[in-house]
Protein backbone atom coordinates (compact mmCIF):
# COMPACT_ATOMS: atom_id res chain seq x y z
CA UNK A 1 0.00 0.00 0.00
CA UNK A 2 2.74 2.43 0.97
CA UNK A 3 4.74 1.50 -2.08
CA UNK A 4 1.71 2.08 -4.28
CA UNK A 5 1.12 5.49 -2.72
CA UNK A 6 4.79 6.31 -3.12
CA UNK A 7 4.65 5.35 -6.79
CA UNK A 8 1.58 7.51 -7.41
CA UNK A 9 3.03 10.54 -5.65
CA UNK A 10 6.47 10.10 -7.21
CA UNK A 11 5.10 9.83 -10.74
CA UNK A 12 2.87 12.85 -10.18
CA UNK A 13 5.78 14.82 -8.77
CA UNK A 14 8.21 13.99 -11.58
CA UNK A 15 5.62 14.46 -14.31
CA UNK A 16 4.43 17.81 -13.01
CA UNK A 17 8.01 18.99 -12.46
CA UNK A 18 8.81 18.14 -16.06
CA UNK A 19 5.73 20.03 -17.23
CA UNK A 20 6.82 23.05 -15.16
CA UNK A 21 10.13 23.10 -16.98
CA UNK A 22 8.88 22.18 -20.44
CA UNK A 23 5.63 24.10 -20.84
CA UNK A 24 5.79 27.33 -22.77
CA UNK A 25 3.03 29.12 -20.90
CA UNK A 26 4.12 30.44 -17.46
CA UNK A 27 0.59 30.23 -16.04
CA UNK A 28 0.38 26.54 -16.90
CA UNK A 29 3.83 26.04 -15.39
CA UNK A 30 2.67 27.63 -12.15
CA UNK A 31 -0.47 25.47 -11.99
CA UNK A 32 1.57 22.31 -12.57
CA UNK A 33 3.90 23.46 -9.80
CA UNK A 34 0.91 23.57 -7.44
CA UNK A 35 0.11 19.94 -8.26
CA UNK A 36 3.78 19.00 -7.76
CA UNK A 37 3.78 20.64 -4.32
CA UNK A 38 0.62 18.78 -3.34
CA UNK A 39 2.24 15.49 -4.40
CA UNK A 40 5.24 16.43 -2.28
CA UNK A 41 2.92 17.03 0.67
CA UNK A 42 1.63 13.49 0.15
CA UNK A 43 5.20 12.19 0.25
CA UNK A 44 5.75 14.05 3.51
CA UNK A 45 2.68 12.31 4.91
CA UNK A 46 4.16 8.97 3.87
CA UNK A 47 7.30 9.92 5.80
CA UNK A 48 5.19 10.77 8.85
CA UNK A 49 5.86 14.49 8.73
CA UNK A 50 2.25 15.62 9.10
CA UNK A 51 3.12 19.14 10.19
CA UNK A 52 5.37 19.70 7.19
CA UNK A 53 2.74 18.31 4.82
CA UNK A 54 0.27 20.81 6.17
CA UNK A 55 2.74 23.68 5.97
CA UNK A 56 3.72 22.61 2.47
CA UNK A 57 0.13 22.91 1.24
CA UNK A 58 -0.56 26.15 3.10
CA UNK A 59 2.70 28.00 2.47
CA UNK A 60 3.85 26.65 -0.89
CA UNK A 61 0.70 25.59 -2.74
CA UNK A 62 -1.23 28.40 -1.11
CA UNK A 63 0.77 31.52 -0.44
CA UNK A 64 3.83 31.30 -2.67
CA UNK A 65 1.99 30.06 -5.75
CA UNK A 66 -0.72 32.72 -5.39
CA UNK A 67 2.11 35.27 -5.34
CA UNK A 68 3.54 33.71 -8.51
CA UNK A 69 0.19 33.74 -10.29
CA UNK A 70 -0.47 37.34 -9.28
CA UNK A 71 2.86 38.45 -10.70
CA UNK A 72 2.41 36.44 -13.91
CA UNK A 73 -1.00 37.93 -14.51
CA UNK A 74 0.17 41.40 -13.49
CA UNK A 75 2.96 41.23 -16.05
CA UNK A 76 0.55 39.87 -18.69
CA UNK A 77 3.12 37.58 -20.29
CA UNK A 78 2.69 35.97 -23.64
CA UNK A 79 3.86 32.49 -24.41
CA UNK A 80 7.62 32.24 -24.48
CA UNK A 81 9.30 32.39 -27.87
CA UNK A 82 12.47 30.38 -27.80
CA UNK A 83 13.66 29.71 -31.33
CA UNK A 84 16.91 30.06 -33.15
CA UNK A 85 20.31 28.44 -33.02
CA UNK A 86 21.41 30.10 -29.79
CA UNK A 87 18.47 28.77 -27.85
CA UNK A 88 18.83 25.34 -29.38
CA UNK A 89 22.49 25.29 -28.31
CA UNK A 90 21.63 26.49 -24.82
CA UNK A 91 18.86 23.93 -24.52
CA UNK A 92 21.18 21.16 -25.65
CA UNK A 93 23.86 22.21 -23.17
CA UNK A 94 21.33 22.41 -20.34
CA UNK A 95 19.90 18.97 -20.97
CA UNK A 96 23.38 17.51 -21.37
CA UNK A 97 24.54 18.93 -18.04
CA UNK A 98 21.39 17.77 -16.31
CA UNK A 99 21.67 14.25 -17.66
CA UNK A 100 25.34 14.18 -16.66
CA UNK A 101 24.44 15.14 -13.11
CA UNK A 102 21.67 12.56 -13.03
CA UNK A 103 24.14 9.93 -14.25
CA UNK A 104 26.54 10.83 -11.46
CA UNK A 105 23.74 10.54 -8.91
CA UNK A 106 22.71 7.17 -10.32
CA UNK A 107 26.31 5.98 -10.11
CA UNK A 108 26.49 6.95 -6.44
CA UNK A 109 23.13 5.36 -5.73
CA UNK A 110 24.19 2.11 -7.43
CA UNK A 111 26.99 1.77 -4.91
CA UNK A 112 24.30 1.02 -2.36
CA UNK A 113 25.28 3.61 0.20
CA UNK A 114 21.75 4.05 1.48
CA UNK A 115 20.53 0.52 2.15
CA UNK A 116 17.44 -0.55 3.95
CA UNK A 117 13.95 0.77 4.37
CA UNK A 118 13.10 3.91 6.24
CA UNK A 119 12.62 2.86 9.83
CA UNK A 120 9.28 1.34 10.67
CA UNK A 121 6.73 3.49 12.41
CA UNK A 122 7.51 4.55 15.92
CA UNK A 123 5.04 7.37 16.38
CA UNK A 124 6.13 9.87 19.00
CA UNK A 125 4.02 9.89 22.15
CA UNK A 126 2.89 13.41 21.37
CA UNK A 127 1.85 14.57 17.93
CA UNK A 128 4.27 15.59 15.21
CA UNK A 129 3.32 19.26 15.41
CA UNK A 130 3.72 19.40 19.17
CA UNK A 131 7.11 17.69 18.98
CA UNK A 132 8.33 20.11 16.30
CA UNK A 133 7.01 23.03 18.32
CA UNK A 134 8.90 21.90 21.39
CA UNK A 135 12.08 21.45 19.39
CA UNK A 136 11.65 24.89 17.80
CA UNK A 137 11.26 26.59 21.14
CA UNK A 138 14.05 24.76 22.91
CA UNK A 139 17.06 23.68 20.86
CA UNK A 140 16.31 25.83 17.82
CA UNK A 141 15.09 28.93 19.62
CA UNK A 142 17.82 31.21 18.31
CA UNK A 143 17.46 30.20 14.64
CA UNK A 144 13.71 30.54 15.08
CA UNK A 145 14.10 34.12 16.27
CA UNK A 146 16.50 34.82 13.41
CA UNK A 147 13.82 33.53 11.05
CA UNK A 148 11.43 36.20 12.26
CA UNK A 149 14.04 38.87 11.56
CA UNK A 150 14.60 37.35 8.11
CA UNK A 151 10.88 37.56 7.38
CA UNK A 152 10.79 41.16 8.58
CA UNK A 153 13.68 42.03 6.27
CA UNK A 154 11.86 40.21 3.49
CA UNK A 155 8.67 42.21 4.01
CA UNK A 156 10.49 45.54 4.14
CA UNK A 157 12.67 44.63 1.16
CA UNK A 158 9.74 43.51 -0.96
CA UNK A 159 7.82 46.69 -0.21
CA UNK A 160 10.79 48.95 -0.89
CA UNK A 161 11.81 47.18 -4.09
CA UNK A 162 8.28 46.67 -5.35
CA UNK A 163 7.41 50.32 -4.91
CA UNK A 164 9.69 51.20 -7.77
CA UNK A 165 11.58 54.40 -8.36
CA UNK A 166 10.18 57.62 -7.05
CA UNK A 167 8.18 59.40 -9.69
CA UNK A 168 8.30 63.17 -10.12
CA UNK A 169 5.50 64.88 -8.18
CA UNK A 170 2.29 65.42 -10.07
CA UNK A 171 2.48 62.12 -12.00
CA UNK A 172 1.65 59.91 -9.03
CA UNK A 173 -0.53 56.94 -9.77
CA UNK A 174 -3.50 56.55 -7.43
CA UNK A 175 -2.84 54.03 -4.70
CA UNK A 176 -4.19 50.59 -5.60
CA UNK B 1 1.41 1.06 12.26
CA UNK B 2 -0.10 -1.55 9.99
CA UNK B 3 1.88 -0.68 6.89
CA UNK B 4 3.36 -3.84 5.43
CA UNK B 5 6.45 -2.24 3.95
CA UNK B 6 8.08 1.13 4.31
CA UNK B 7 9.51 2.91 1.31
CA UNK B 8 13.25 2.41 0.90
CA UNK B 9 15.32 5.45 1.74
CA UNK B 10 17.26 5.19 -1.50
CA UNK B 11 14.04 5.54 -3.50
CA UNK B 12 13.21 8.76 -1.72
CA UNK B 13 16.73 10.04 -2.32
CA UNK B 14 16.56 9.03 -5.98
CA UNK B 15 13.26 10.88 -6.34
CA UNK B 16 14.78 13.89 -4.63
CA UNK B 17 17.75 13.77 -7.02
CA UNK B 18 15.53 13.50 -10.08
CA UNK B 19 13.41 16.47 -9.04
CA UNK B 20 16.55 18.48 -8.26
CA UNK B 21 17.96 17.74 -11.71
CA UNK B 22 14.68 18.74 -13.35
CA UNK B 23 14.83 22.05 -11.51
CA UNK B 24 18.46 22.51 -12.50
CA UNK B 25 17.65 21.87 -16.15
CA UNK B 26 14.86 24.40 -15.88
CA UNK B 27 17.25 27.04 -14.55
CA UNK B 28 19.75 26.29 -17.31
CA UNK B 29 17.34 25.98 -20.22
CA UNK B 30 14.56 28.50 -19.72
CA UNK B 31 14.94 32.22 -20.22
CA UNK B 32 11.76 33.42 -18.52
CA UNK B 33 12.78 34.73 -15.11
CA UNK B 34 9.52 33.55 -13.55
CA UNK B 35 9.98 29.99 -14.76
CA UNK B 36 13.57 30.09 -13.51
CA UNK B 37 12.21 31.07 -10.11
CA UNK B 38 9.78 28.16 -10.18
CA UNK B 39 12.65 25.83 -11.03
CA UNK B 40 14.58 27.15 -8.04
CA UNK B 41 11.55 26.35 -5.90
CA UNK B 42 11.63 22.82 -7.30
CA UNK B 43 15.28 22.43 -6.30
CA UNK B 44 14.58 23.72 -2.79
CA UNK B 45 11.73 21.25 -2.45
CA UNK B 46 13.90 18.39 -3.64
CA UNK B 47 16.39 19.23 -0.91
CA UNK B 48 13.51 19.36 1.58
CA UNK B 49 12.40 15.90 0.54
CA UNK B 50 15.89 14.55 1.20
CA UNK B 51 15.86 16.24 4.62
CA UNK B 52 12.54 14.68 5.57
CA UNK B 53 13.58 11.25 4.30
CA UNK B 54 16.77 11.34 6.38
CA UNK B 55 14.85 12.61 9.40
CA UNK B 56 12.58 9.60 9.07
CA UNK B 57 15.50 7.24 8.65
CA UNK B 58 17.32 8.57 11.71
CA UNK B 59 14.08 8.83 13.68
CA UNK B 60 14.82 12.42 14.58
CA UNK B 61 12.85 15.60 14.16
CA UNK B 62 15.80 17.90 13.52
CA UNK B 63 15.56 17.36 9.77
CA UNK B 64 11.95 18.46 9.81
CA UNK B 65 12.82 21.58 11.75
CA UNK B 66 15.42 22.35 9.12
CA UNK B 67 12.83 21.98 6.38
CA UNK B 68 10.74 24.50 8.28
CA UNK B 69 13.62 26.98 8.10
CA UNK B 70 14.19 26.28 4.42
CA UNK B 71 10.53 27.03 3.74
CA UNK B 72 10.85 30.36 5.55
CA UNK B 73 13.89 31.33 3.52
CA UNK B 74 12.13 30.26 0.32
CA UNK B 75 9.12 32.40 1.15
CA UNK B 76 11.26 35.48 1.80
CA UNK B 77 13.29 34.78 -1.34
CA UNK B 78 10.19 34.50 -3.52
CA UNK B 79 8.71 37.72 -2.17
CA UNK B 80 11.88 39.73 -2.81
CA UNK B 81 12.66 38.02 -6.10
CA UNK B 82 9.23 38.67 -7.51
CA UNK B 83 9.46 42.29 -6.41
CA UNK B 84 12.76 42.56 -8.30
CA UNK B 85 11.23 40.93 -11.38
CA UNK B 86 8.27 43.32 -11.31
CA UNK B 87 10.68 46.24 -11.00
CA UNK B 88 12.82 45.01 -13.88
CA UNK B 89 9.71 44.52 -15.99
CA UNK B 90 8.66 48.12 -15.33
CA UNK B 91 12.10 49.27 -16.37
CA UNK B 92 12.80 47.05 -19.39
CA UNK B 93 9.41 45.65 -20.43
CA UNK B 94 10.79 42.11 -20.42
CA UNK B 95 11.33 39.19 -18.06
CA UNK B 96 13.68 37.30 -20.36
CA UNK B 97 16.98 36.99 -18.57
CA UNK B 98 19.11 37.27 -21.71
CA UNK B 99 17.59 40.65 -22.56
CA UNK B 100 18.27 42.04 -19.10
CA UNK B 101 21.81 43.41 -19.18
CA UNK B 102 21.62 46.33 -16.80
CA UNK B 103 25.13 45.78 -15.46
CA UNK B 104 26.78 45.58 -18.86
CA UNK B 105 27.57 49.29 -19.00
Amino acid sequence: MMLLLFAVFAITLVGCSLMVVLHRNPVTSALFLVVAFCALAGLYLLLQAEFLAMVQVIVYAGAIMVLFLFVIMYLNLKRDVEDGLQFALRRGAGWLLGILLLGTAALFLSRGWAPGATTEASPPPIGNSAAIGRLLYSRYLFPFELTSILLLVGIVGAVVIGRGRAKPPGSEEPAP
Amino acid sequence: MSAPMAVPLSWMLALSGVVFVIGLIGVLVRRNALVIFMSIELMLNAANLAFVAFARQLDSLDGQVFVFFVMTVAAAEVAIGLAIIVNVFRLRETVYVDEINLLKG
